[in-house]
């Protein structure tokens, strides 16, 4: 096992990690500041790679089609936020649970009669194409790394947000007190309404970026939503450090497990065996960790 | 008001009776198939309602153990099958009473470290731990290539119980409803007995619960493990009636399925999870004859119920349930 191999792998995790952090960090803003449970998160990031895709194949243009992805999963989920998820603040979370539930059934068979079960694809931009080298004589897609630098650049912009704008200083307010902040003047329905937006777009955003590397098709927004709540339950819901360290955390994890535990398992057992065990292991690590984690700290790791 | 719910109880059993009658009347065998379907759903939703419907526990990972009954019967059958020992020299089976047995056990005995772990938290944190947990166990289901992986496996032919054959649509599907039955009388003694009302408690007021000496967390594991053993066994006849055991028994859009029963019936009610059963299939059937986008349409009539009716089914036909 050379270097280059290893450290491709440790840059795909982190890529997948960055992915989940985008993903996590709307969930997990959301939950923070509304209570809610959104499993219809899924679907948001369907809607951002679709409308990329759709519209990339329109312009030519892989950028425009990233800025429809955007305004694409924000529109949507202003919209849904108005039509369905206001009226669920209130509400248990097994109702949150239901709705958003009911909401995954309308959005991906809504696709699936608009667009065809057939994938469609989406080119990288011919900007990001090519490779870089790695040390040790690798060679790493170009592509993958500018989606890292994506995330990474997400997360400061996020946190600058946040800390030190005038509309994170509502967010963090409607975090720790909702009744005070709508008391003190503050139009409470039209900040949560910005905030689900600002979590739709997010979404949309790493659909579009995945939509590059993978296929673009109804329900590729599951397997992503479920990783990611793993993620902001293992981070503390209700997190953004917890939602990036868990992003990370998960995503290399996953991508290490895959790779290395088949051939740890290949020094103690016969080839074909320890392929097999070493593939349904790596599955079941995250979980396996994330259950670890549970264990011990019940709330997640930095708990709000 | 309340003394409207036996009345409603026992005309949806009744009805449920009917429908394989009838379909044996008319010469349509088919909708024999849907009643079965329906009372094993029911069956595996009644399991759950334990859990969700009196302790509140809102498990979002119980297709785990209905995938898990489902792989139970498959795989003793096969093994059964080609005459190869499972581990040990322990043959496989085809006799359904031990299949349910160790399908029962073997979900037991998987729901006690899940519910142990899951149940150390609460609220949001459960509902994506049990999540995760039945995730974990159908990731290894198609990751393992031993029994079918992603292509699931088949039943060569429907498993086999004394002085019955089940191979017919009638006497398996009377095989089930007594199951189901079985299980709602149990489901309705647990309710009245004092573990039920410390299980009922336990969602109330868990600080109360403790502080007259119940420690609530024995209490929901009880709860949790008896209802994952009910929906395993659910799981173990639906292989059956399928003949066929797939990873998407395990999948969550089937946790959420179940979860959806309970919710169109009525929570908490002892033949919510029935009703609920009914009008799925109905809906299933119905939708699905008319438009292959089925789902689109349950997901809105979903949407509805939960946001304008809540108490589903029986909450319209029964009144609302009395507090208890």
């Amino acid at each position: 096992m050379s270097t280059a191999l290893l450290i491709e792998q440790l840059l795909n995790g982190l890529q997948l990690g960055v992915m989940l952090f985008l993903m996590a960090a709307g969930l997990t803003l959301i939950f923070g500041v509304m209570g809610l449970i959104n499993l219809a998160h899924g679907s948001l990031y369907m809607i951002g790679a679709f409308a990329c895709a759709i519209v990339a194949s329109a312009t030519g243009s892989f950028w425009i089609g990233l800025i429809a992805s955007l305004v694409a999963a924000a529109a949507a989920g202003a919209i849904m936020e108005v039509l369905v998820i206001r009226r669920l603040y209130e509400r248990d979370h097994l109702d949150q649970v239901l709705a958003t539930f009911a909401l995954i059934l309308i959005f991906s068979e809504g696709s699936r009669w608009l667009f065809g079960s057939f994938a469609l694809y989406l080119d990288i931009p011919p900007l990001l194409q090519g490779a870089v080298p790695l040390p040790g004589g690798g060679q790493y897609q170009l592509y993958r790394l500018a989606v890292i630098g994506v995330g990474i650049s997400v997360a400061v912009g996020l946190h600058v947000l946040i800390s030190r704008t005038r509309l994170g200083m509502r967010i963090r307010a409607g975090e720790s007190d909702r009744e005070m902040i709508a008391a003190l003047g503050i139009d409470i329905q039209t900040l949560y309404t910005v905030v689900f937006a600002l979590g739709a777009a997010l979404a949309g955003l790493a659909g579009a970026l995945v939509g590059a590397l993978q296929s673009v098709q109804v329900g590729m927004g599951e397997p992503v939503l479920i990783l990611a709540f793993v993620v902001i339950v293992i981070g503390g819901i209700g997190s953004i450090k917890g939602a990036l360290v868990g992003a990370i955390l998960v995503g290399t994890i996953d991508t290490m497990g895959r790779f290395l535990l088949p051939k740890t398992l290949a020094l103690i057992l016969p080839a074909s065996q320890a392929g097999m065990i070493g593939a349904a292991l790596a599955s079941m690590l995250i979980y396996i960790v994330m259950a670890l984690i549970l264990a011990f700290r019940p709330r997640g790791l930095f708990a709000a | 008001m309340a003394a409207r719910e036996p009345t409603v109880n026992t005309l949806l059993a009744l009805l449920l009776m009917a429908v394989p009658l009838v379909a044996l009347a008319i010469g349509e065998p088919f909708y024999i198939t849907l009643a079965t379907r329906i009372a094993i759903l029911a069956l595996a939703a009644v399991g759950l309602n334990i859990a969700l419907g009196l302790g509140g526990l809102v498990s979002f990972g119980h297709a785990a153990f209905f995938g898990l009954g489902g792989y139970v019967a498959a795989i003793l059958a096969t093994h059964a099958f080609n005459g190869e020992p499972l581990f040990l020299g322990i043959p496989g089976t085809t006799s359904m009473p031990v299949i349910w047995f160790v399908a029962i056990a073997i979900c037991a005995l998987i729901a006690l470290p899940i519910g142990a772990i899951s149940l150390r938290t609460a609220g949001v944190y459960f509902i994506m731990i049990t999540l995760a947990f039945a995730q974990m166990i159908y990731y290894f289901a198609i990751s393992w290539p031993a029994y079918g992986g992603e292509d699931g496996l088949s039943l060569y032919v429907r498993n086999s119980l004394p002085l019955v054959n089940t191979a017919k649509p009638l006497p398996f599907f009377l095989v089930c409803y007594a199951l189901l039955m079985l299980a709602l009388a149990l489901f309705w003694l647990i309710r009245g007995s004092r573990f039920g009302a410390a299980l009922q408690a336990a969602r109330q007021n868990a600080t109360r619960l403790s502080a007259v000496g119940i420690a609530p967390f024995n209490i929901n594991l009880a709860a949790f493990v008896m209802s994952a053993m009910m929906t395993g066994l659910a799981g173990a006849l639906f292989a059956d009636l399928n003949r066929f055991a797939s990873p998407s028994m395990l999948s969550w859009h089937m946790s959420g399925e179940l979860i959806v029963l309970i919710i169109l019936g009525g929570k908490g009610r002892l033949f919510g999870p029935v009703a609920g059963a009914m009008l799925y299939v109905f809906f299933e059937y119905a939708l699905g004859g008319i438009t292959e986008r089925w789902q689109f349409f349950l997901g809105l009539i979903l949407l509805g119920v939960v946001l304008f009716a809540r108490g589903g089914l029986l909450g319209l036909l029964a009144g609302k349930v009395q507090h208890g």
